[in-house]
This record gives structure tokens, C-alpha cells and sequence, in this order.
């Protein structure tokens, strides 16, 4: 009987403690992850303590599905004029197969924000160029639609507005004679959220976008990226890319 | 108490209407000064735009220029000075509303006038666009109205590109 009471006191003692571990466990990461989440005020300038960037699972990308082009072309208002070859587009689904094998993949391709992006080294006016946390960017106050930075940009990620617009999204000024490309949701970015690509992505359940902080290695994305082997395209060109892929 | 504020409310009211006498009596066809629409609202209650009404008149570029680097190049979003606050104000959401091109939009209307010939509205929205989803930071309401940009259909994509490789 006092050996079964000791047991229980025992087991108590055990349980309690376990259960105060694992609280200050959970307790502790929750505040730490609510003190790194929160926004930027208003007035603050974006710092390079930040580089935002993107990992996109090829795996998990699916043949046909093209949700993130869609959301791109909604989020920012972008409407063609059945001109395929002009339209344009900040997002592109590639498929990509093998000669030899027939194996076939499919990813989306869009801006990569260089570390060192050819469109900025080529613009003649400083209209293309890196905010401070790693966003390229077309001042289009500045572009004056040469389309050097076009030529330059060796994924073929911007275009140029031919045709006059009306009815723009006050998120997303854009206009002709002046060249564009993706900004990362660059409004949506400031305000704390994730880029339209990546939450239709998401919303699918395809998960195969991942957006987020390369500089915090508490970050989603460095995570994943220090757990499992990823690409950069045309790595030979020593870019840097801010878009990473898993899976080619 | 409640006397004085009713009266100070009536001086209030009679100084606002005799503020905007003078603006409706030259909007007459017969005047040469231009038409400029009123605001839909008052940044505060002692003042009527962001910054006093003389200085925005004769200086509202330099501060929409000031606003525009510190947006596109650091970041800053704060509304005060932001061209899409300055449309949300001072032109009307009703869909016959007047488009830039039209001496009767709010920036036309001075613009023609002085003939100072702007580019803002090649690129940006020259009325209100209420965005679904996007009223955190555009500062409107919630909307069904969805812009004419959104009713239209979205574009689809080229015809996925195919690359091949050995």
C-alpha cells in the first residue's frame, strides 16, 4: 500500500514536470515567433536585414495547374488584348522534358530577384532596381520603355506595355511605354502578407511555394532550404537568385 | 454648455457654406476661374485637406513627388501624402463619375486651367477603386463592387511554354 502510494507520488512528480517542460517548450518559441512576425510600421524604410525570397517544389507543382498565374493576373489587374506574344505576364507556367527519357515537369517561372540582377546593371535611367530587402523593382516614374533590361534578363521575366490602359489597380500602377515585371506582391509584402502566387497556391493545398525571409533562419523558407537540396536557374551565371527551386 | 456647443456648431456650418460660396459662384459657365469639385470628406475638423488649403494648392506636386520616392524606392506607406488618399477624397466613386480626361475631374479641372499637362493617370487609378481584400491598405470599405479592371476577365497565360532539354 505505501509503495503504491510512493508510485503514485512519484508518477505525479514526473507528469507535473514533463507537463511544465513541454509548456515552457510551446510557450517559449510562441513568443519568440510573435516578436519576429511583427509588421513594419508604416513609416519605416524596408533594411537589407531582410532579403525576401522564394522556394517552389516542382514536385508538388501540378502538370496543367495554373492557379498562380491567375492570381498574379488578377492580384495586379492584368488583362491581355489577345496578343499572346505581348501580353503581359509577371508569371509563367514552363514545362520542362526530358529528350531522352520523356520525363516531364512543370514550374512557374517569374522574376528570380537577382542579389545582382542584369536589369539593373543595364538600365540607363536607375529605373530598374533592388530595394534594400531584395525586391527588384521598375521605378515607372524613371522607365523610359528602352527595354534593355527585357534583353538583359536572362528568364525572360518582364514585359512591356504596348497599349494604353484605363482602370488600373491603385496597388498596381501601370501604364504604356513603360516595362514591368513581378514585384514579389510588393504591396501585399509591406502589409505583412504573402504574394498572391503563393496564397492561391496554398489555398489549392499544392503547397509547392514557399515565401519568406532567406536572412531569418528561423523563417519557414531557411529552413527548408537548409533541410533539402535546391536550385538556383542558370546557378553559372552567379546571380543569386532570391528564387529557388526543389526538384530539377 | 449645450447652447454653446449648438452655437459654435451653427458658426461652424455658416463658415463652411460661406467657404464654398465663393467656388460654386465662379463654377458659373460665365467664369473664367475653374470648376473644382468639393471633397467627399475633411482631414480634420479645423482643416480641410492634409495641409492647409494655400499650400496644398501651390505645392501639393512637391509633396505627392516626396510621397512617391519614399513608396516605390523605401517602402513607406503611409497615407497622408499618398496619390491614392488624394483620389479617395477628392473624386467621387460613382461610376459616371469623370475620368482625367475630363475637365471636370477633380486634377483636370485646375490642370487645364493653368495648362499643366500631367502623367499620373497613364499608370495610376483616377477615381476611387475599392479592391476587394485590399481595404487594409487602400483605407476603403469593404466592397461587392468589384473594379472594372477585376470584371474583366483575367488574361490567360501564353499557351505553356515547353522546353526541352537532353
Amino acid at each position: 500500500m505505501t509503495d503504491n502510494a510512493n508510485i503514485d507520488t512519484y508518477r505525479r512528480r514526473f507528469l507535473g514536470g514533463t507537463a511544465t517542460a513541454l509548456a515552457g517548450l510551446s510557450v517559449a518559441p510562441g513568443v519568440f515567433l510573435h516578436e519576429v512576425a511583427q509588421a513594419r510600421p508604416a513609416d519605416e524604410a524596408v533594411t537589407s536585414e531582410v532579403r525576401w525570397g522564394m522556394l517552389i517544389d516542382t514536385n508538388k507543382c501540378a502538370n496543367g495547374c495554373n492557379d498562380c498565374v491567375s492570381a498574379c493576373n488578377e492580384e495586379h489587374g492584368l488583362t491581355g488584348h489577345g496578343r499572346p506574344e505581348t501580353d503581359a505576364q509577371w508569371i509563367r507556367k514552363v514545362d520542362l522534358r526530358d529528350k531522352q527519357t520523356g520525363h516531364t515537369q512543370s514550374l512557374p517561372l517569374l522574376c528570380q530577384h537577382c542579389e545582382h540582377p542584369p536589369c539593373v546593371d543595364v538600365c540607363p535611367t536607375g529605373a530598374s532596381f533592388k530595394r534594400a530587402d531584395g525586391i527588384v523593382l521598375v521605378d515607372k516614374h524613371i522607365c523610359i520603355g528602352c527595354r534593355y533590361c527585357m534583353m538583359a534578363c536572362p528568364y525572360k521575366a518582364r514585359s512591356f506595355i504596348h497599349e494604353d490602359l484605363q482602370d488600373q489597380l491603385p496597388h498596381a500602377p501601370r501604364g504604356k511605354g513603360t516595362v514591368e515585371s513581378c514585384t514579389f506582391c510588393v504591396h501585399r509584402v509591406d502589409n505583412d502578407r504573402t504574394p498572391a502566387c503563393v496564397e492561391a497556391c496554398t489555398a489549392e493545398n499544392h503547397n509547392a511555394m514557399v515565401f519568406g525571409d532567406i536572412n531569418d533562419p528561423d523563417s519557414d523558407i531557411s529552413k527548408q532550404l537548409r533541410q533539402h537540396s535546391s536550385r538556383q536557374i542558370r546557378a553559372d551565371l552567379n546571380l543569386n537568385t532570391g528564387v529557388r527551386y526543389r526538384g530539377i | 454648455m449645450r447652447n454653446l456647443m449648438q452655437k459654435s456648431l451653427r458658426i461652424l456650418l455658416s463658415l463652411t457654406v460661406m467657404a464654398g460660396l465663393p467656388a460654386s459662384a465662379s463654377a458659373g459657365s460665365d467664369s473664367l476661374l475653374p470648376a473644382v469639385p468639393e471633397a467627399q470628406d475633411r482631414y480634420s475638423a479645423t482643416q480641410g485637406c492634409v495641409e492647409p488649403t494655400a499650400e496644398m494648392r501651390r505645392n501639393h506636386m512637391e509633396y505627392i513627388l516626396h510621397q512617391r520616392d519614399e513608396t516605390v524606392h523605401r517602402g513607406i506607406r503611409t497615407k497622408q501624402y499618398s496619390l491614392e488618399q488624394c483620389i479617395n477624397c477628392h473624386v467621387s466613386d460613382a461610376p459616371d463619375a469623370p475620368r482625367y480626361k475630363n475637365d471636370e475631374h477633380f486634377c483636370s479641372s485646375c490642370h487645364s486651367y493653368a495648362a499643366v499637362r500631367i502623367d499620373c493617370f497613364q499608370c495610376h487609378a483616377d477615381r476611387p477603386v475599392k479592391t476587394p481584400g485590399m481595404n487594409s491598405l487602400s483605407g476603403h470599405v469593404e466592397s461587392d463592387n468589384k473594379p472594372a479592371a477585376l470584371s474583366a476577365e483575367p488574361h490567360q497565360a501564353l499557351a505553356t511554354e515547353v522546353i526541352s532539354h537532353d
